[in-house]
């Protein structure tokens, strides 16, 4: 298939080989479990279980009030549910720190494994030919599934859409673009049938005549285990996609594939297209055909710190440090450790922290894969420009952030702006433009709440003031109406008098 | 500037550096500069480390009262570069006191006065080979032939000193008019330049350079090849020299076929290393051209065209130098207008059409 040009991008050195080679792995249990409330775009879950509880594998234990269990309609809640990973007792509900930047605290539960790790009564399979639409949604949903390219935005919520627009292709994301990054690239190696499967189920779902799975270039042995696993399925096909960053990006890859781009602020959907990625659809093929909801992960483990990198299948709510041991520790003092790639990670430094539905990689760093430089002032090399997939002009963005001036900012694109990092990798003067953009957007979000704020408040005060008005005028009214009643009697009563005078007369 | 701990991705980075860039855009000049010191001499070697200790002492002086970090930025090579572009442009026997005050101009008011590296509208370099050739239009088209090192004529080392500091010797006798002055002269007195140019009609000597002019004019060939150097790694991207190029090529043949004996040919304007130095090393400045590949070509198509107003109808004989100031000037609204289309928008910045009927809006 002709591929399309995108503009911009990077490519970085991917250094996918420390970790390519090795199949994924099971992890042995560890001693404990931290399972996050919130591993998921949208309103957090409640934890249903108490400290003491024994819960088996795969029981649900948080959920958001308002995230309906029956799902189906346009009324599913962003939010997904959180099962146990495996059997055992929950020792603690608590407030901590969450690995994320913004280092919020998260309700988490705590689990002590009882070294069953037996699946609890699950839901009975389903088959997609003889189940509706409405089923098999809401069977995503009761699942806990999330996007787990590591955007984590319900996959429910995502699959509604085919109430709302018209679709027509299917594409799944295998372009795993951040370097170090294996854990797509194994799980279509090694996985491939089951994977396609999943793949059958949402194009069932959404009831889309074209499915295209995007693989990079470099990616043969994926892509051949993919073309095997379709077979002579209708429909389907493996596309190779050029090796280059962000091309996961879902904007950007389906660009690359059919030449159209999304209409900024809007999503895939408004060209008649959904992406999902590889481990989501292997989630699907899991809770659909065995009722199972997602309580693991595939997680690339590695950097140039790490003494043996690896790809693991991970329970959620295992510790980094769990894994980080069982890869051999440290080489060497990381400096930097990251969850996510490198381009778009998130730094974190306690161990204690546990993986979620959005780690896709553990990486430790070394100093010179990190190349720290010295930031220094824009010497306008203009270097950034081609290298943004989106066409901004990144110096100037960074120049007018930089200044406050958050409205031209938003003006000359900030909005457009996916935060990939390519601009801050090329910048001579190691300029963490990024940093900029996050900080921008945020004060474009308090702007946006501060004026619907004041709308509010406005439209609070113009009903208090009708308010006022209308009773002025109805005691006006009510005046005016006594004032006319006495005229009336007055009146009526000088005629009366009149009269009794005239009588009189 | 600072090495506060990054808290943002990415966590990885090209190869690329300020540092590095400065030194490449160096190690590409160095060809063509150690011809020129070698063809000129002790005077010229002595100019050229006076330009570069004043223009890093400079530097320094700026970035203290400016209360910004010293060390890294002097280490940055942004100065080392400035001062070596303003030598580039200036008379290779120029006495010490031209040298010193093209270093103060180019620091100080071509850059620092704006708030330092990256702010700056005009090529510092520019701005000091003009703001003294208008100052001091003797001392600035002083050009002699060259008397390279250990040639007969060649100044020992300390009369090199004397000529420089106290210009006690007599070197009247050496000094030479470059071509593009003489044309200048026979087109001011009305008469052709057919014969004239007789004199650089030998393109080997423009070459490789055995003509008077600046330092950096000496020879266009080892320029060029630094020129190819620093697009071959990416220093700088074609866009600029080559509209710069392609315009003056196009503009000085169409007057030259019309009006061969008031317009010298293309080569003659193009091979004085003045137009190659201009096109790969001033023009390129990050700084002052625009960001934009589009914005580059239209940039260098000024230049050229500039340039060749400048020559054949002002009173100076050069004009690659005013031309990039006046470019320099351009590049604000050059950037302005020319910016690229975004992702998912139309031309004018609106988003592109849903083909959904609901819009698909987020
Ligand atoms: S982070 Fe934003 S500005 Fe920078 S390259 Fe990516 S999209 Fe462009
Ligand atoms: S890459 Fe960096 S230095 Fe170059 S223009 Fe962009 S922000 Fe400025």
């Amino acid at each position: 298939m002709a591929l399309f040009e995108v503009a911009g991008g990077v490519h970085p050195k991917d250094h996918k080989e420390l970790s390519a080679y090795r199949a994924i792995l099971g992890v042995p249990l560890p001693a404990e479990l931290c399972l996050p409330m919130h591993q998921h775009i949208g309103m957090a879950a409640k934890p249903l279980v108490q400290v003491g509880d024994l819960v088996s594998k795969g029981q649900l234990i948080g959920l958001c009030a308002k995230g309906c269990l029956e799902g189906g309609g346009s009324n599913t809640a962003i939010t997904a549910p959180v099962h146990a990973s495996t059997s055992g007792r929950i020792t603690g509900i608590e407030m901590q720190r969450a690995p994320h930047p913004s280092g919020l605290s998260e309700i988490m539960v705590m689990l002590e494994p009882d070294g069953a790790d037996v699946w609890g009564e699950l839901p009975a399979p389903l088959d997609p030919k003889t189940s509706s639409f409405a089923e098999l949604v809401a069977r995503i949903q009761q699942s806990g599934i999330v996007g787990l390219g590591g955007a984590m935005f319900p996959t429910a919520a995502k699959l509604e859409t085919r109430t709302r627009y018209d679709l027509h292709s299917l594409i799944i994301n295998g372009a795993e673009c951040e370097p170090y990054l294996t854990n797509d690239d194994r799980l279509m190696r090694e996985q491939a049938p089951k994977i396609v499967d999943g793949i059958s189920i949402l194009q069932h779902i959404l009831n889309v005549p074209e499915v295209i799975i995007a693989i990079e270039d470099r990616r043969e042995q994926a892509a051949e285990a993919m073309r095997a696993a379709i077979g002579l399925r209708e429909g389907m096909k493996v596309v190779l996609v050029p090796t280059r960053y962000p091309m996961g990006s879902e904007k950007h890859l389906i660009k690359a594939l059919t030449g159209q781009e999304v209409p900024a602020g809007s999503l895939p959907s408004a060209l008649g297209m959904i992406v999902n990625n590889v481990g989501t659809a292997h989630a699907i093929h899991k809770a659909v055909r065995y009722g199972q909801p997602l309580v693991s992960r595939i997680v690339t483990v590695s950097g140039g710190a790490i003494n043996n990198p690896g790809n693991f299948e991970v329970l959620l709510g295992t510790k980094i440090g769990h894994l980080v041991e069982l890869c051999g520790g440290f080489s060497q003092t990381p400096e930097q450790m990251l969850i996510g790639g490198p381009m778009m990670g998130v730094p974190f430094s306690d161990l204690e922290v546990p993986v979620t539905k959005g780690t896709t990689g553990i990486l430790a760093l070394t100093k010179t894969e990190v190349k720290p430089g010295i930031h220094r002032p824009c010497i306008r090399c203009g270097a950034c420009i081609p290298a943004c997939p989106c066409g901004l002009q990144p110096q100037d963005l960074f120049v007018l952030v930089s200044n406050e001036k958050i409205e031209p900012a938003l003006e000359a694109g900030l909005a457009d702006c996916i935060l990939c990092g390519a601009c801050a990798y090329v910048c001579p003067s190691h300029i963490p433009l990024v940093q900029f953009y996050h900080y921008g957007k945020g004060q474009a979000l308090l702007m946006r709440q501060e004026v619907a704020r004041a709308k509010r408040l406005k439209r609070l005060a113009d009903e208090r003031l009708l308010r006022a008005e209308e009773k002025a005028r109805q005691k006006k009214a009510k005046q005016e109406a006594r004032k006319q009643a006495i005229a009336a009697r007055k009146k009526a009563q000088e005629a009366q008098e009149a009269q009794e005078g005239e009588g009189k007369a | 500037m600072s090495r506060a701990k990054i808290i943002s991705a990415p966590f990885t980075h090209a190869t690329t550096s300020v540092p590095r860039t400065m030194l490449l855009v160096m190690l590409a000049l160095a060809p063509a500069t150690l011809f020129s010191l070698y063809q000129y001499g002790w005077p010229a070697i002595i100019l050229f480390f006076i330009i570069l200790a004043s223009s890093l002492l400079f530097e320094a002086l700026s970035l203290l009262i400016a209360k910004k970090p010293v060390t890294p930025f002097l280490l940055d090579g942004s100065a080392v570069l400035t001062g070596w572009l303003v030598a580039m442009a200036l008379p290779p026997w120029a006495p010490w006191w031209i040298g010193v005050l093209g270093g103060f101009i180019a620091i100080v008011l071509g850059k620092h006065i704006y708030g330092g590296l990256g702010q700056n509208i005009f090529n510092p370099a520019m701005v000091a080979r003009i703001a003294l050739l208008i100052s001091f239009p003797l001392e600035m088209t002083f050009f002699m032939q060259p008397q390279p090192l250990f040639a007969e004529h060649s100044p020992s080392f300390m009369q090199a000193m004397n000529l420089i500091f106290g210009g006690g010797i007599n070197i009247d006798a050496l000094t030479s008019a470059s071509t593009l002055t003489q044309i200048k002269v026979l087109q001011f007195d009305g008469q052709s330049i057919e014969g004239a140019t007789g004199l650089v009609g030998d393109l080997q000597t423009a070459m490789l350079g055995a003509l008077p002019g600046s330092m950096g004019e000496m020879s266009a060939l080892l320029l060029i090849v630094g020129g190819v150097f620093l697009l071959l790694m990416r220093i700088i991207s074609w866009h600029t020299p080559v509209a710069m190029f392609a315009s003056m090529a196009l503009i000085a043949s169409v007057a030259h076929f019309f009006n061969p004996a008031y317009h010298p040919g293309v080569l003659t304007h193009l091979c004085p290393g003045g137009f190659v130095l201009g096109a790969f090393f001033i023009a390129t400045d990050y700084v002052t051209q625009p960001v934009s590949n589009t914005g580059r070509l239209i940039f260098g198509a000024g230049v050229g065209l500039l340039t060749f107003l400048i020559r054949a109808y002002s009173i100076f004989p050069e004009g690659v130098g005013f031309a990039i100031l006046l470019m320099n000037a351009m590049t604000p609204l050059i950037d302005h207008y020319i910016k690229p289309r975004i992702f998912g928008r139309s031309k004018s910045g609106e988003p592109l059409a849903s083909k959904q009927p609901g819009g698909g809006v987020q």
